[in-house]
């Protein structure tokens, strides 16, 4: 599914003294498919526009078009619809965990999208197993004996379990140990490309960001800084800092080694291409 | 009877400590006879996965918990004597995660009395010590500011400002800079260096992001509620190998050496920052 936002802007209290911009007239389209990254730091409004993208949020003005459906302008019920194709796991899923077991709350989502036994049955199933759990072995246990990665896990199953299009990320890892981290990724990322669906995962690891997604979108005070890909973001240092943000280590390296290695790239952000790029200039000198 | 270091600021002995049970009736060892120290003016990292029992630890340094077999003692003082509670309590200052969680008052210096007035401090040296502790998070300006519109990375200064106030000789973090984006968790790694190099304060840092650390006195690693590791910051991080095993990661710097030395390029294995990576490769 394609998601295209066009002149959405958000003002929360408006016309009272507490009046909040928080988004200023975005204009970008997701392609179907593609994987993108939110960042911007805290208040940006990163969260304001993703609980757009599944009308959670109403505009103050402008307009969100899923697959050229305006979902402003649908009737309840195909809303309803449509957020079953976009999955929203929000920070800290694992605080919406409420059912007696793990395969009951897994259950729930698509229990409430009307389907047989026998689909959800197998959906969760599916799901649970996606997310690198084993079936057999947790679902009967209670979601709160759990720990945090594997309860994290358990969550963002429950929204797998709908089976979304578009599914959507904040701070899936924050919290989460350096392999718990890791694993959720990777996971993410087999799903991106086993499923085909538009994934777009919000956090401040630019480290995280740099080797997931084909595009990222910079948030600064409600407005677009940059939407393009990692190579482009990630060489706009002095504008990044300047917002409060950074770039990976390894290419503040690159950049530094720039003044000993004239011919040295300065597009890298991760220390797999940090490595390949070293060895090519100091093995070619 | 082991003769009491004047430098010790915290003596875990042979300690262990179990969870009563889960659901399913088991007990779970969380500490399985883990002995460390930390003296005056320390700063330690402390790393492990999630599970590996550092917050069970942090607990009882603190203690909110105790230890089901062996002591923890506190600037001398052993958490198990209850009249020691309220003196230990306030001896080691604890911040955590989640700073939403830990503000408690609708105006910044308010909330930073907060916990010299259940001390019983005069009112006039509460002020003092309001504006001393504001001053060394560098947030004076915002004394009279409602905390839910500071920044995560603010919020959290103001925690740390909270327990200056009670005037801690030691401070535990329970990883605080989780929740924060880029630049708070710069301004919050800024305050807790300065308060360890200018104050004196003992630190103990407990994170997952191993940049956070490579500056500590030392890094005590914990895998399955035992110390496995325990040394400075250069002598941990180049054991790259064993880290990824117990799920744990090095610095960015640390790796990339380690991935080029595989290749065969002669280089240190014990790189930890930016700055010595390029010393490294442009000699």
């Amino acid at each position: 599914m394609s998601v295209e936002i066009k002149n959405l802007s958000h003002t929360y209290s408006e016309g009272s003294p507490f009046e909040f911009k928080a988004l200023k007239d975005i204009n970008i389209t997701i392609e179907d498919g593609s994987f993108i990254g939110i960042i911007g730091h805290t208040g940006s409004g990163k969260s304001t526009l993703i609980q757009h993208l599944n009308g959670l949020l109403t505009p103050t003005s402008g307009t969100v078009l899923v697959d050229g459906k305006n979902i402003f302008e649908s009737k309840k019920a195909e809303l309803i619809q449509l957020r079953h194709h976009i999955g929203l796991v929000f920070q800290y899923p694992e605080h919406q965990l409420f059912e007696e077991t793990v395969q009951k709350d897994v259950a729930f989502g698509p229990k409430n999208q009307g389907l047989s036994d026998d689909e959800i049955d197998q959906r969760v199933r599916q799901s649970i197993k996606m997310v690198g759990l084993d079936f057999d072995e947790i679902k009967d246990k209670s979601p709160f004996e759990l720990s945090g990665g594997q309860m994290r896990r358990v969550a963002i199953a429950g929204v797998l379990a709908m089976e979304p299009s578009v599914l959507i990320l904040d701070e899936p890892t924050a919290g989460l140990d350096p392999r718990g981290r890791e694993e959720i990724l990777a996971q993410i990322k087999s799903l991106h490309s086993q499923k085909q669906i538009t994934v777009i995962l919000v956090s401040h690891s630019m480290e995280d960001i740099g080797k997931m997604v084909d595009k990222i979108l910079v948030m600064n005070e409600g407005e677009v800084i940059f939407f393009d890909t990692p190579n482009h973001v990630f060489t706009e240092i002095t504008t990044l800092e300047s917002i409060g943000l950074a770039v990976p280590e390894v290419t503040y390296l690159m950049r530094r080694l720039k003044e000993k290695y004239p011919e040295i790239r300065e597009d890298i952000f991760t220390v797999e291409a940090a490595k390949k790029e070293i060895l090519k200039v100091i093995r070619g000198s | 009877m082991i003769m009491e270091s004047k430098n010790r600021m915290i003596d875990v002995r042979d300690v262990y400590f179990t969870y009563p049970h889960n659901n399913e009736n088991e007990s779970v060892v969380a500490l399985d006879g883990v002995s460390l120290h930390i003296e005056k003016g320390e700063f330690v990292g402390i790393i492990g996965h999630n599970g590996s029992g550092k917050s069970t630890l942090s607990k009882l340094l603190n203690a909110i918990i105790f230890p089901t077999q062996g002591d923890v003692i506190v600037s001398g003082l052993n958490t198990k004597d209850h009249e020691n509670l309220w003196t230990i309590r306030q001896t080691a200052g604890m911040v955590f995660q989640n700073p939403d969680n830990q503000l408690v008052a609708t105006i910044v210096e308010e909330d930073v009395a907060f916990g010299p007035e259940n001390l019983g401090v005069p009112p006039q040296e509460i002020r003092e010590r309001v504006d001393r502790a504001l001053a060394v998070v560098e947030m004076q300006a915002y004394a009279h500011q409602k905390p839910h519109q500071l920044s995560g990375g603010q919020k959290q200064r103001i925690a740390i400002a909270g327990i200056l106030a009670m005037e801690p000789e030691c401070i535990i973090f329970d990883e605080p800079t989780a929740m924060l984006d880029p630049s708070g968790r710069r301004e919050v790694m800024e305050t807790i260096k300065r308060l360890n190099r200018d104050k004196d304060m003992t630190v103990i840092h407990i994170t997952h992001f191993m940049e956070e650390i490579v500056a500590a006195d030392r890094i005590i690693v914990l895998d399955k509620g035992k110390v496995v590791m325990e040394g400075e910051p250069r002598t941990i991080f180049r054991q790259v190998k064993r880290l990824k095993e117990i799920g744990l990661d090095v610095p960015q710097m640390t790796e990339l050496a380690y991935e080029l030395r595989i290749e065969g390029l002669k280089i240190a294995d014990d790189v930890l920052s930016i700055e010595e990576m390029v010393n490294a490769l442009c000699q």
